[in-house]
């Protein structure tokens, strides 16, 4: 049985919406500019501020990416219409919202997580944002009690893409690996940037919990998680929540709740009995989108090589264990290309992971440094010409400089790998001064092995390399 | 009936120089001087806009420019098409003092064309009702007899064109509000096929059956105006994406061949009178070459109450908007929904209420099936059974209105009765058909009869040489 922090007997039901918005430049259904962090209401027209008579237009290079997004999730893109969601709020300016409702775009697709976890992808569909209000005065950042509130309707009309999994999703850290995953894919295709910090991908989790076997339980939707952090600590504590409920003999009542980050629980913010009735209908300002099967087969021949694919290829190619954090990082940043280009180029693979995963963080997908030379930098290593401490060193005026020769810049710092003779001798002293942890080495507890090789790379002052030292110590114990 | 003159003569007039645009003017703005005080065909007249229109006009003319199919015809619009920096009211103490900062795409369409607007028309409060006595700003009176109802919802356009005000108007037809005033007025009327004129800047009402179209004196004049504001335009989704037809080179053709449909099974209700005009037309059509032809519309019964399930569901979501955040009138209060209810309270009136409750319910949770969805598939069955009576005839010939204009206040007690008003009109616009209404003669109290005639999806030429046949029998 999956380890899901939950006491024994209960199994965690999730299932997750999450909204991205989509990196287009104009908006849904108007030509206003679609930009994030502008002068507020700068980014409006007729259409997004609802004026009378204005009418939606949809943006086809929206649709394009909605049909990304489903075609990289294996969704199939159906014939789909438009509906009205209708309540009134202030910074819903038409006081409905154009969202796709029974027929959506893209259904039934799916998600691997890492370790081959399915994730059912019920849909994804297109709708419109709506403004961001903000409540000035009274308490907790509501509109009610407040003082006065301004909208921004900047954000209005922004395209989103919603995508709706199953309930398949049984632990938190599945959550947070779902959504880190979408995040991922969503990047790749050019979709969204997806930043969750700037409310480009918003994600809500309907939770519950039950007894294993048992049906389903009653699900309570958590909103306002602002990090895949808070993502899996809302669900974790909801999840308890709920369990402490029904083990005191009470029932789960059906209802949203608002995530507060700051006390770390969840709170009540509309029970089923005040939700709106959004009398939804066909949106009669729009006519059918039914992508041809040419455009849907034109944007799946498009689609770029997924994270999946990517981490995979990236193993291969340089050995790393496939749900390593190394090459979840590296894939992510995109710079598993850069990573071929220095195996092209005659370099380590397995080495230049480890220096793109830890030196390349704000280098982006294209690296200052020529391929070429981190990979005669690899080599150095591969070779025992330089020690990963020395390597390190030389890389640090490498990126500086934009590149260079790296055996001569070990040379003008003076680095030559130690003679094994030299090597010995520290390994001597090293033992000397570690009785007690060669001792347990040698009764074979591999644990004892770092004490050792630290003290003798401190006696070598980092001249040595870690990979020799290793190599003489499994030698002297016999092994 | 006075004998005004057409918008084709004064085009034709003005840009050949026999005519000044701003005389033309002068001639409409004295009208609207002797007689718009008693009519009230206009929520506002712009006459120094009119005034300073026509001289850039004349003076372009002088240039040797040509300025349009319409140069320098005065035309009135109803009240709720964008104008930029003009008010655009709807007939609405919500909408009152708004400013639209854009024009609406047939308001271009017309100035591209050398028009000269002459002011915004009253209406029914956001095109809800049959007499333009739900306006908020007072009825407009019936020109031929002011203490007539002119119809509605366009009542201030059929009325602006028969008492010499406009040479042509525009009017919005959601379930007759072109052709029932036009025939009540004794005008010209046309609902063109839904989606042939683009809606964009026209304040919606239900927006799967609005359409704008023209009111005129003369068939001709109603086929110039629509040739110019029909055609694809990318700011309405549900426009066709095709070319304006070419109407005003069919109307010489005459019927010759054509078949006309006889409803066999025509709702009941219409007066005498109006039935006598019917028969008389089919009298003439036939006359002129036509054979008449018997079709069936069983499910056109079943209109009127679909009608009023679905223009009220849609209009209650159009109308949501006024909601006194961004625009128009707000009554202040302390917190947001008292606001938004008294702002509504006040701004609406008391039909607009009606249809607001009514739309609102029959599209709430656990009524949607029983109301909209059933009225969606009636809307259906309406359109089959025009499918099938299309197949035997090329148009359908009905009344337009089943009376003549009627007294004021005789129909405002019960809301039913003023609706059955457009029991014949309501079916074209469910099924997106275009339809038109003409002059026919005269029924009771020597008020005129309008006839309507009705074509399929855009089948404007064939109802425009019907349309032309039957003004020249009148």
């Amino acid at each position: 049985m999956i380890d899901n922090g939950l006491p024994e007997g209960w199994e965690l039901v999730v299932g997750l919406e999450v909204h991205v918005e989509l990196a287009t430049k104009t908006k849904l259904f108007s030509g206003s500019p679609n930009r994030f962090g502008d002068e507020p209401n700068t980014n409006i027209d007729p259409v997004t501020l609802g004026l009378p008579g204005a009418l939606p237009v949809l943006n086809e290079h929206a649709v394009e990416l909605a049909m990304r997004i489903g075609l990289a999730l294996n969704c199939t893109v159906k014939p789909s219409t438009f509906h009205r969601k209708n309540y009134f709020y202030p910074d819903l300016s038409k006081a409905y919202q154009i969202t796709q409702y029974d027929e959506p775009l893209n259904v039934d697709g799916f998600l691997m997580l890492p370790g081959g976890v399915r994730i059912g992808v019920e849909r994804a569909h297109m709708e419109e944002d709506t403004g961001k209000s903000t409540h000035f005065g009274g308490a907790g950042g509501r509109i009610h009690g407040s003082d006065y509130s301004l909208i921004d309707f900047n954000r209005a009309g922004v395209p989103l893409v919603e995508i709706v999994s199953h309930p398949d999703v049984r632990t938190a850290e599945q959550a947070r690996q779902y959504v880190n995953e979408l995040r991922a894919i969503l990047v790749a295709v050019g979709a969204s940037d997806a930043k969750m910090e700037e409310g480009s991908m918003r994600c809500d989790a309907n939770v519950s919990v039950r007894k294993y076997g048992a049906a389903l339980g009653t699900r309570c939707e958590i909103k306002n998680v602002n990090s895949v952090r808070s993502l899996g600590k809302a669900i974790e504590y909801e999840a308890r929540r709920q369990i402490d409920v029904l083990e005191t003999g009470g029932t789960i009542r059906q209802e949203t709740r608002h995530w507060d980050e700051t006390d770390g629980r969840t709170h009540t913010l509309r029970t089923k009995v005040d939700a709106n009735d959004y009398r939804y209908f066909l949106e009669p300002d729009l006519v059918m989108l039914a992508p041809d099967a040419q455009w849907v087969e034109r944007v799946r021949a498009a689609l770029p090589v997924l994270p999946a694919a990517r981490r995979t290829n990236l193993a291969a190619l340089t050995g790393a264990d496939e749900d390593s954090e190394a090459i979840a990082v590296v894939v992510e940043r995109g710079q598993d290309t850069y990573i071929e280009e220095v195996k092209n180029a005659g370099g380590d693979a397995g080495r230049a992971l480890v220096w793109v995963q830890q030196s390349f963080a704000e280098e982006g997908n294209a690296p200052r440094l020529p391929a070429k030379d981190l990979a005669a930098l690899t080599v150095l290593e591969r070779d025992g010409k330089l020690t990963a401490t020395q390597a390190k060193t030389v890389l640090g005026d490498m990126l500086e400089t934009g590149g260079g020769d790296p055996a001569a810049i070990a040379a003008s710092k003076g680095f030559e790998a130690l003679d094994t003779s030299v090597i010995e001798g520290f390994v001597d002293e090293g033992i000397a001064a570690q009785p007690d942890a060669w001792a347990k080495y040698c009764a074979g507890e591999e644990k004892a092995m770092g004490a050792l090789v630290g003290t003798i790379m401190k006696l070598s002052k980092g001249k040595a390399d870690g990979k020799v030292v290793t190599a003489i110590l499994q030698q002297r114990r016999g092994s | 009936m006075t004998n005004f003159s057409t918008a084709t003569s004064i085009a034709h007039n003005v840009a050949s120089g026999a005519q000044s645009a701003a005389s033309v003017v002068e001639e409409h703005l004295q009208r609207i001087g002797q007689r718009e005080e008693e009519v009230h065909a206009f929520n506002l007249v712009t006459s120094a806009e009119a005034r300073e229109r026509a001289a850039d006009l004349d003076a372009r003319i002088a240039r040797g420019e040509n300025v349009g199919p319409l140069a320098g015809v005065p035309i009135a619009l109803k009240d709720n098409m964008c104008t930029r920096g003009v008010p655009t009211t709807c007939s609405s103490k919500i909408l009152e003092g708004w400013k639209p900062p854009y024009n609406a795409t047939v308001v271009d369409k017309l100035f591209a064309a050398g028009a000269v607007f002459v002011g915004k028309t009253n209406l029914d409060e956001f095109a809800m009702g049959s007499s333009t006595e739900n306006s908020a700003f007072g009825p407009t009176r019936n020109p031929l007899d002011t203490s007539r109802v002119p119809g509605g919802s366009s009542g201030g356009s059929a009325a602006a064109v028969a008492a010499g005000f406009a040479a042509v108007s525009l009017g919005s037809d959601t379930g007759g509000s072109i052709r029932q005033p036009a025939a009540l007025c004794g005008v010209v009327g046309v609902k063109p096929t839904y989606g042939l004129v683009s809606r964009y800047g026209l304040v919606a009402f239900a927006s799967s059956l609005d359409q704008i179209g023209p009111f005129s004196h003369s068939v001709a004049d109603a086929a110039l105006l629509t040739e110019i504001i029909a055609g694809h335009d990318p700011m309405d989704s549900t426009s066709i994406p095709k070319p304006a037809p070419s109407l005003v080179s069919v109307l010489g053709r005459g019927v010759e061949g054509m078949r006309i449909g006889r409803v066999a099974d025509l709702p009941e209700g219409a007066d005498a009178d109006v039935l006598a005009r019917l028969d008389a037309a089919f009298v003439a059509l036939e006359k002129a070459g036509a054979t008449i032809v018997d079709v069936k519309l069983p499910s056109l019964s079943y209109a009127l109450t679909a009608y009023y399930l679905i223009a009220p569901a849609e209009a209650s979501s159009n109308l949501a908007r006024y909601d006194g955040v961004r625009y128009g009138n707000r009554v202040a209060a302390n917190d947001m929904n008292t606001m938004y209810a008294d702002t509504r309270a006040a701004g609406f009136g008391d039909e607009v209420k009606r249809r607001i409750m009514l739309g609102t319910y029959a599209l709430s949770a656990g009524y949607y099936d029983a109301y909209y969805g059933k009225a969606l598939k009636v809307r259906r069955l309406i359109s089959n059974d025009f499918a099938a009576a299309y197949a035997n005839a090329d148009v359908i010939l009905t009344p337009t209105s089943p009376t003549v204009a009627f007294p004021f206040g005789a129909k405002t007690d019960d809301p039913l009765t003023m609706y059955l008003c457009d029991i014949f009109t309501i079916p074209t616009n469910l099924a997106g058909h275009p339809a038109m209404s003409v002059p026919f003669g005269t029924g009771q109290a020597n008020m005129p009869v309008g006839v309507q005639i009705l074509a399929p999806t855009l089948g404007e030429e064939a109802m425009f040489k019907v349309a032309a046949v039957l003004e020249s029998a009148a």
